[in-house]
């Protein structure tokens, strides 16, 4: 099968527009005959439902939490981007086009990244429209910050809580429609299989978390807003929640799964305590902007930071990439802290981590403020407390959050930072209509593999996310509905519900009785673990191909001796985590042979057997420039579909923040 | 939106609550100054004369249906709206420590306002309806003064109305600057102001009323 | 910091559904690390009675990070734990101390029906938002973000009660259960910004009305609310949520 991204044709700037002057539309009374289900209910989910919603369309809309409002988009800490160049310091469309291109490491798809450019500005306009209190300046008017991997200021940010605000504002967006109903909100649903009729997505089945039961839902469309699958390493900056189960069944029901291992290992995170911890917390990259990241000169340096003079620390991203310095792309400064690490220049008590340092940055504004309030001559404390103040409006929650799991006061000694799984830009293979290659089927926001490439730049998942749910999906599922005003609703009594709601309910029933010995968590934190070690931040072949062994192994001990306690028929949080868990070993599986296939370093992929001599990644583009899309054929066996990129504009250089 | 639909509201009740409060919170202030007059000392002549004029002045004869229907709606509301609270958590927590949260007077209008209500019935079958059937019965003028020295010649009498003026103290205490966030008022600036008075006012109330039964018990003032 | 490992007995709160009557069940945790988070050592617990062949304690929890509002637990007589501003999935072990007994219990609201243990349906709080907890703007309407210019401090108090994360702690502490805390943030977001002005009036009144609809109880300012929300929310909110309903309520031409 040849994959076709329905690119449209026409000049790079021109594609969307053209595009939207052309698409097929359904006309109002139509809509009203058309049913759309929405899984998920992030910032793309909760933003297509709302938008479909408003254009009359009967939508369903599920989660497996308590609330909508409570997608794991409400964790993003630092912002969102938009081209909106409030700060007349050069910014334009294409300059986000071309740094989003350039900083997923040439591997996103040109005319995808560049709609989103496109229709970032209109992004920062609905929201402020829905009362989303985005930080402002004294005039009124919106303040910006710069985030990793650009040089101009174009991030919209709520302090250190824009995905909160974004995420209420889409959700706010979305109980407005289930009010005027025409959305249907199912909460603590979980999708469990896509129906598939004549070869298209026809509906879903989804189980009631309360009690147990499942049911059958039809659409027309459904839409996967499911999110990414971080937490296939068990520790990661997702949700405990956060899971596969909707890409993966919709995968094995025939959508092909691209580039699974692209996933983005973010910088600066709270390190891991101990065996005990069940997630990691992100400290927002925003931090960048004032902290200096450093390590001890001297290894196995056992001094108390603030006891380690300035000429002794090694502020290593300054040193290696002095243009960029503490702001270069995410993957390049994670790798540069786990080779420090490496190399035994790590602190704190697992040597597992580098120094996130304030201080200069609050002596810094401390003077400005000095100044400003023209206090002279003031001394060390004065500007220190000033400096505080200034600091703690900017990140004061991320310091609270820092403190309350760490103990230490990030003001007085530097914070312990480490990189954690954070996102994954790999994910359902989607064409520029953000169509699976089940018809019928869409992935939207961090569900799909489309606009980051092999590493994402910061504050653009968000901006994603609500690009697909707001302003793309509303236009290009019409283009498919417009064919299928004939279709009349099918029935959920037809044989094709029927047969899938069977396989689920004898999939729950086989995990409920294999009664074994092991519980869910253990298999999960199994996974976890050869996941990091084998298919982490470095890659090389020989640990991959172990990695597939072990976890084949996993799978079958998984199979027959995990424990589920409980019943089917009611709340059973262990049977849900179960489902999920088997799913992620699946998806292992799969990321670590996508790993072995690239035998490439691109952005967050980073293979031992391709780098440059000084330990830089490096790329092939002559073999590797293409998205891998892997199309399932049963029990571990896949296809590998090639998309070939091409690159009209943002010509591929190796990457370089030097 | 109807009337009855706004006062019945949950807010709307509240607004009953912190308008009929800031009304008897004004009326205190009278109570407390006409009643204030026995302390001049001149064997409750200026004070009987007060009193005849608000028995007597048609004006302030109906502010009193005005005070009445008040005081009658803070009482039913307040009562009402305890037990649709107390409604709202059917299980109770096995362990709870609202001292953590909260001031024990804040949680305790209820009973405090309970306290009150009964000692206004106590207060009122001392004074209030005495002199009404002397109004009425067209008898000479009652002497209010002579009465209270009557009633505060008895030590538990004293005893009860220094608990009544106590319970008084803590409800004003809280009601004050409650019912300006009642309604809707809440201000960096003003709120800590309204608060002082809040406490000057239920301070200096509650000292003028508990003065009164123990100097005329002590025979301070005759 | 230092960290030290202790024991603890804990007594939790076991109801199976919605229509069995629950009870205390006390269980002993060894060998607890400071450093570990409270929901930590509750999965430390689940996984020992799971190799007991018991059922694990069932729980709302999501993120871990304080932010989603979903964990929800009645920690020794204070919602969310002994921490000011913190939620149940930021509390640490080291707030304990060796030999210490933790009551852990639901939340207990008649709008907050238990679902099983310690998870309740907090559905409630969605159908106040439904009620009127947005601005009316389709999408692709929205005239640029820049157009108006919003007074800042306006623009930072509208942003202190849209940090809401709706986990119902308010609700739990409040001696009256009442939800003004929650709705008082939302009616205050969006009253302060312009683009909420044009429906100011039916937001307030819609809102009320439903949450008088699901059995919440009434404001009686001991303002226990703010003390324990996570977010610090102020009670400033229900101030201006009060004033916004006296005036819509006595303007307000629809009947």
């Amino acid at each position: 099968m040849a994959l076709d991204a329905k690119i449209p044709k026409g000049e790079m700037d021109k594609k969307w527009t053209d595009y939207k002057g052309h698409v097929k539309l359904v006309n109002p009374a139509n809509k009203r005959k058309l049913e759309v289900i929405v899984v998920g209910t992030g910032l793309a989910g909760a933003s297509a439902a709302a938008s479909l919603g408003e254009l009359g369309y009967k939508v369903k809309a599920f989660c497996f939490q308590d609330s909508p409002r409570r997608a794991h988009s409400i964790a993003a800490q630092g912002g969102i981007n938009a081209a909106k160049n409030y700060q007349n310091d050069g910014d334009s469309v294409f300059r986000l086009f071309y740094d989003t291109v350039k900083g997923g490491d040439y591997r996103a798809r040109e005319a995808n990244v560049h709609r989103l450019a496109e229709v970032s500005t209109s992004i920062i306009d609905q929201c402020v429209a829905q009362g989303v209190p985005f930080a402002r300046e004294y005039g009124g008017l919106l303040s910006n910050r710069s985030f990793g991997g650009t040089q101009v200021q174009r991030t919209f940010y709520a302090a250190g809580q824009t995905g909160q605000q974004l995420l209420l504002g889409a959700y706010s967006a979305l109980e407005r429609q289930v009010a005027l109903g025409n959305v249907k909100m199912y909460s603590r649903h979980e999708m469990l299989d896509i129906v598939k009729i004549d070869g298209k997505a026809r509906g879903i089945i989804a189980r009631n978390l309360v009690n147990g039961k499942t049911e059958r839902h039809f659409a027309h469309a459904v839409l996967l807003c499911s999110g990414g699958y971080g937490n296939v390493f068990y520790l990661s900056t997702n949700a405990m929640g956060s899971n596969v189960t909707a890409a993966w069944k919709a995968h094995k029901k025939g959508a092909f799964f691209g580039n699974p291992c692209f996933t983005q290992i973010h910088p600066t995170c709270i390190p891991v305590s101990g065996d005990h911890q069940s997630k990691l917390t992100l400290m927002s990259e925003s931090l960048r902007n004032d902290g200096r990241i450093w390590v001890p000169k001297q290894k196995n340096d056992n001094r108390k930071p603030t006891d380690i003079p300035e000429e002794e620390r090694d502020y290593y991203l300054e040193r290696r990439y002095p243009a960029f310095g503490n702001l270069v792309p995410r993957d390049v400064a994670s790798r540069a802290a786990k080779e420090r690490c490496d190399e035994g220049y790590g602190v704190g008590t697992t040597k597992m981590a580098v120094y996130l340092d304030f201080k200069d940055a609050i002596m810094r504004y401390g003077r400005t403020e000095a100044g400003k309030t023209g206090i002279a001559n003031a001394d060390e404390n004065k500007i220190f407390e000033l400096g505080k103040q200034v600091v703690e409006e900017k990140y004061g929650n991320l310091f609270e959050m820092y403190e309350k799991i760490t103990g230490e006061n990030p003001y007085l000694t530097p914070m312990r930072i480490y990189p954690a799984v954070h996102y994954t830009m790999g994910g359902l293979w989607v064409d520029y209509e953000l169509q699976t290659t089940v018809p019928g089927l869409y992935a939207l926001g961090e569900a799909n593999f489309s606009d980051h490439g092999a590493n994402r730049l910061g504050a653009s998942a968000l901006m994603q996310g609500l690009a697909d749910g707001y302003f793309v999906i509303p236009y290009t599922l019409g283009n498919y509905l417009a064919d299928e005003i004939r279709t009349s609703s099918i029935s959920t009594d037809h044989d094709a519900f029927i047969q899938t709601e069977k396989e689920v309910n004898e999939r729950l029933s086989k995990l409920m009785n294999i009664k074994g010995k092991q519980t869910v968590e253990s298999f999960h934190k199994k996974l976890g673990k050869i996941m990091w070690d084998k298919c982490g931040m470095a890659r090389n072949e020989q640990g991959l191909k172990q990695a597939i062994d072990e976890i084949r192994q996993l799978k079958q001990e998984f199979w027959s001796d995990v424990r589920i306690p409980g019943e089917i028929n009611e709340f059973n949080p262990e049977l849900d985590k179960a489902g999920r868990v088997a799913d992620f070993i699946e998806l292992g599986e799969l990321m670590c042979l996508d790993a072995l296939d690239r035998n490439e370093s691109c952005g967050g992929h980073f293979r031992e057997e391709s780098q440059t001599e000084d330990g830089e990644a490096k790329r092939d583009d002559d073999n590797f420039s293409y998205v891998a899309a892997w199309q399932n054929n049963g029990d571990s066996q896949w296809t590998l579909h090639k998309e070939g990129l091409s690159f009209e504009i943002v010509k591929p250089t190796q990457r370089s923040y030097k | 939106m109807t009337w009855k639909h706004f006062f019945t509201s949950s807010i709307g009740r509240k607004f009953i609550m912190g308008f009929t409060g800031i009304f008897l919170i004004l009326f205190l202030i009278i109570h407390a100054g006409i009643n204030s007059c026995i302390f001049l000392n001149d064997h409750g002549v200026t004070f009987n004369k007060m009193a005849h004029f608000m028995s007597h002045n048609w004006i302030m004869r109906f502010l009193e249906i005005g005070l009445f229907a008040g005081l009658i709606a803070h009482i039913i509301q307040g009562l009402s709206l305890t037990f649709q609270n107390k409604k709202a958590r059917p299980v109770e927590y096995y362990f709870n420590q609202p001292s953590k949260n909260s001031k024990w007077y804040s949680r305790s209008m209820g009973i405090l306002g309970t306290l009150l209500l009964l000692f206004l019935v106590m207060h009122l079958s001392h004074f209030y309806v005495d002199t009404k059937v002397a109004l009425y019965s067209g008898d000479k003028p009652h002497d209010l003064f002579d009465e209270m020295k009557e009633v505060f010649s008895i030590k538990w009498v004293v005893i009860l109305y220094l608990v009544g003026v106590v319970s008084l103290f803590w409800h004003l205490y809280h009601g004050f600057q409650s019912a300006f966030q009642t309604l809707g008022i809440n201000h960096k600036r003003y709120t800590p102001l309204i608060k002082t008075i809040g406490t000057v006012y239920a301070l200096i109330i509650c000292i003028l009323f508990a003065l009164m039964p123990v100097a005329i018990h002590l025979q301070w003032i005759n | 910091m230092e960290h030290y490992n202790m024991n603890l007995t804990l007594k939790v709160w076991r109801q199976k559904n919605n229509q069995s009557k629950g009870k205390f069940e006390t269980y002993p945790v060894n060998n607890i690390s400071s450093e570990m988070s409270f929901l930590e050592m509750i999965d430390v617990l689940n996984e020992k009675l799971i190799e007991e062949g018991n059922e694990p304690i069932a729980f709302d929890h999501d993120c871990r990070e304080g932010i989603c509002g979903m964990c929800s637990m009645f920690i020794n007589g204070q919602a969310h734990g002994p921490w000011q501003q913190n939620t149940t999935c930021q509390l640490h072990m080291r707030a304990f101390k060796d030999g210490d007994t933790i009551v852990v219990e639901p939340w207990r609201s008649a709008a907050f029906p238990v679902v099983k243990d310690l998870v309740v349906d907090r559905s409630s709080f969605d159908r106040i938002i439904q009620a009127g907890g947005y601005i009316s703007v389709n999408t692709g309407n929205a005239v640029d973000a820049n157009a108006i210019p919003i007074d800042k401090k306006d623009a930072d108090d509208a942003f202190m009660a849209a940090a809401c994360i709706g986990c119902g702690a308010c609700v739990a502490t409040c001696k009256n259960g009442s939800a003004m805390l929650f709705v008082g943030a939302k009616v205050s977001q969006l009253a302060l910004l312009p683009q909420g002005a044009p429906e100011k009036e039916s937001r307030v009144l819609n809102m009320i009305a439903q949450m008088d609809k699901e059995g919440f109880g009434n404001c009686t300012n001991t303002y226990a609310c703010e003390a324990e929300c996570p977010k610090g929310i102020s009670v400033s909110n229900i101030a201006r949520l009060n004033a916004e309903y006296l005036k819509a309520g006595l303007t307000t031409e629809e009947k």
